[in-house]
């Protein structure tokens, strides 16, 4: 009895090296994306004195969190969530108009994929070299060559997981204690980790991760419609396809443009453009075959549009045999009709109208963003204090945030209960109408405050009370509804 | 031991050989690594056993090679503890406790090793916050027996009240019904007289007769208008807080066989450190006196 086996077995994919648009954009977008990933914490920006100095630091210890000019304090942590909203809409919009131009070109797992990739080639060969080497004995060449590629991820991977750390704590800093061996524990374990990360998925999970592991592949075809641009074969004019020279009389003679009323149909020992080299398998990343339509697998990096274009100038056929398009237009020009192009559509509008009221919503929000915030809490035990003379107390702890850079006094005024006054607790022999509390640069005030009143009318054991937190120096206010509470019955006398 | 052993033909596998009305039971050992675990856990105990305490005897238990105790270990822990709350306590154990109210950051100290000390030692009887409760001070109101400043609430602390401490704070009063000082009719007009000194009842003829015995009796510890003597812990029977209720039964009952509450004396279980950071907590909690 033989089990039928549940796991598929993995297909090792030795991609070729190509030369093209598609891989000169890839190129592109991965110098830039490392460039800013490993530049961007050593960044400087200046704040003043005792603030970071790092332009983009994720202060975790301090509670902070620093964008170029903009400050994040914990209670700012919804604009995280609106960001991570718009990252959202917006890889929608980008898929429901280009398809996978994330997978494709800027998605980490892409990004230092093809990096290592590129290492491996320098380092082992092409594709047809590193093929061989795998598949025949172990010599020395073998050895040295797959040394050298491994340790090779190992520095790239060690450098992105050092990167990650300046994230979280001063570059130069964190640099400088990590070699002297006195940066915190977490500092190693973290580097650690994403060297760890980093090795795994892009030099030996690669396309697995992008088949097996992320959820996005699975969801993104409710983004795609048959307007999205997308990787395709044309296969009305490549098939069917075979080996051997075509008629030059037949060169291109599917093309539009060549027959404007669409595909003509085929003798019998007639080909199509296709001559099934095999050349936009090779160089596939994921080892997939575009021939085959579109699929899960296809992560629309178009590098199999450059292998065709090139094997295609070779044979003089016309280029554009795999190319980015839509389904509507590859029906459309399999048909002969018009090719439409329809980039504004229901989907793509809901979404630039989500995007755009996202943005605004946002930088209004953060445009307005307050200096100030007042938190009362009301003591809890005891509720109330009856006093000699009769009145009552009751005590708050305030909580008053100084978000400006400089040492602020706030004036604390009550509202709602006449004649009501306060004192710090540490002084509770003043009675006064104002307090004013000093507060440290970019820091929280906790003052214990308390508040005395001779309620006019029986409480009914509680009534709201207002207090309000006035920057002495610029004037912008806080306030908070509390509340004061006696017994159910207080009776005045 | 199985007599026989032989296949079963549908799966293949070997029979244990037992067989119940013709029910052929399949052999399917343990898989090796489960019973290798398994006895390594059996090997583990026996070490255990050697160096853990382990057999208990008729009077004691064996201690093991290791003499590991759970005891020792708390022990350690709150030896520990004490050392580690030193480091920031000895910060206010010098300075003197004025001053300490003076810097916020000694108050900081204070206010977080007061509250945690007030939880565990006063809060049983005084309540959370100095609430206070019937027979119990209320510590966050503004009304004091023996007084409301650092240094008053310091002694009473350090030395407690009638605590049977050669320093302690003591005041008695004496049990006017029981022992016959007074009689029942003259406790009630007393009663009467103390109700109209906080406007619980308007003056009549009974509270003048009681304002007179008062006078005689009363005025000695409790003061001309009843406003209280803190130098002999009389207390104010004015004012709209009381210690062991307003009423008038609760007046006669008082006067008739006096209720005088008991405090620890601190000195023997606190640290003077910590009875200073307590004194300034209660002090903070908002009936502290300059």
């Amino acid at each position: 009895m033989s089990d039928p086996s549940l796991y598929k077995d993995r297909v090792r994919v030795y991609p070729r090296a190509v030369r093209g648009v598609a891989r000169r954009v890839k190129w592109a977008v991965l110098v830039f994306c490392l460039v800013v990933y490993y530049a961007l914490p050593w960044f400087r920006w200046t704040r003043g004195p005792g603030q970071p100095s790092q332009a983009v630091l994720l202060d975790i210890g301090h509670e902070r969190f620093y964008f170029f000019a903009i400050e994040f304090w914990p209670q700012d942590i919804y604009y995280l969530t609106g960001a991570l909203i718009l990252a959202a809409v917006g890889l929608f919009l980008v898929t429901s108009l280009v398809g996978r131009a994330w997978c494709a070109y800027a998605c980490p797992q892409t990004v230092w994929t093809d990096l290592f990739m590129r290492v491996e080639r320098l380092i082992q060969g092409d594709r047809n070299a590193r093929m061989k080497r795998d598949q025949g004995h172990t010599d020395f060449a073998k050895i040295w060559r797959k040394t050298a590629t491994h340790a090779a991820w190992l520095g790239i991977a060690f450098w992105t997981g050092g990167a990650w750390i300046m994230y979280f704590a001063d570059a130069p800093t964190v640099t400088r204690d990590f070699w002297r061996g006195t940066a915190a524990a977490d500092v190693y374990v973290f580097t650690s980790l994403f060297t760890a990360t980093t090795y795994v998925l892009a030099g030996w999970a690669r396309e697995q991760v992008c088949t097996y592991m992320c959820p996005w592949p699975r969801f993104q075809a409710s983004m795609l419609d048959e307007h999205s641009l997308i990787v395709t074969y044309e296969s009305w004019r490549g098939e069917p396809r075979g080996h051997g020279k075509r008629p030059p009389a037949l060169l291109g003679a599917n093309q539009l443009g060549a027959n404007q009323l669409g595909a003509k149909p085929l003798g019998a020992n007639e080909r199509g453009d296709c001559i099934d080299c095999s050349a936009c398998v090779n160089v596939c990343p994921t080892g997939i075959d575009i021939r085959d339509g579109s699929q899960l697998e296809c992560i629309n990096c178009g590098l199999c549009i450059d292998a065709c274009n090139e094997v295609m100038t070779k044979t003089g056929q016309p280029k554009w045999l795999v190319r980015w398009d839509t389904l509507a237009n590859q029906e459309a020009r399999a048909a002969g009709r018009p090719v439409p192009f329809h980039l504004l559509r229901p989907r793509t509008l809901i979404y630039i109208a989500a995007l755009v009221v996202g943005f605004v919503v946002m930088g209004v929000a953060l445009a307005n963003r307050a200096q100030i915030d007042l938190a009362v809490e009301h003591d809890r035990a005891p509720l109330f204090v009856t006093l000699r003379n009769g009145s009552l107390r009751n005590a708050y702890t305030l909580k008053i945030s100084n978000k400006t850079h400089e040492a602020t006094a706030f004036a604390i005024g009550l509202n709602g209960i006449d004649g009501a006054a306060l004192s710090l607790a540490e002084d509770s022999e003043d009675h006064l109408p104002h307090l004013t509390l000093t507060v440290a640069p970019d820091a929280i005030g906790t003052y214990r405050v308390l508040v005395f009143a001779r309620p006019a009318k029986p409480l009914d054991a509680a009534q709201d009370l207002i207090f309000t937190a006035r920057n002495a120096r610029t004037g912008e206010t806080a306030a908070y509804t509390s509340v004061f509470m006696g017994p159910t019955a207080h009776a005045t006398r | 031991m199985p007599t026989k052993i032989e296949k079963d033909a549908v799966s293949g596998r070997e029979t244990t050989g037992h067989e119940w009305d013709g029910l052929k039971e399949l052999n399917n050992p343990l898989p090796s690594w489960w019973f290798w675990t398994f006895v390594a856990t059996v090997v583990w105990s026996i070490g255990f056993c050697i160096v853990y305490p382990s057999w208990p005897s008729l009077h004691s238990y064996f201690p093991g090679l290791w003499g590991y105790s759970t005891r020792d270990g708390v022990t350690a822990d709150v030896a520990a503890l004490a050392a580690q709350r030193a480091a920031v306590l000895d910060t206010i154990k010098d300075v003197p406790i004025e001053q300490a109210r003076q810097d916020p950051a000694l108050m900081a100290v204070a206010n977080t090793a007061g509250r945690i000390a007030f939880a565990n030692n006063c809060q049983p009887c005084h309540g959370a916050g100095g609430a206070g409760r019937p027979g119990y001070p209320a510590l966050a109101s503004d009304r004091w027996i023996w007084g409301g400043t650092l240094s008053d609430i310091q002694t009473s602390i350090t030395y407690g009240i009638r605590s049977g401490h050669a320093e302690a704070r003591v005041s008695q009063m004496l049990r006017f019904g029981i022992d016959g000082v007074l009689k029942p009719e003259e406790i009630a007009a007393v009663a009467d007289y103390v109700l109209t000194l906080y406007g619980k009842a308007p003056p009549s003829q009974a509270s003048a007769k009681g304002q007179a015995i008062f006078a005689e009796n009363c005025v000695a510890c409790h003061g001309e208008t009843g406003e209280g003597k803190r130098e002999v812990g009389g207390p104010s029977l004015k004012g709209a807080v009381h210690l062991y209720g307003d009423t008038s039964a609760a007046i006669i009952a008082q006067v008739t066989n006096p209720r005088m509450g008991v405090m620890p004396n601190w000195n023997t279980r606190l640290d003077p450190a910590t009875i200073k950071a307590l004194a300034l907590y209660v002090h903070a909690l908002g009936g502290g006196e300059k």
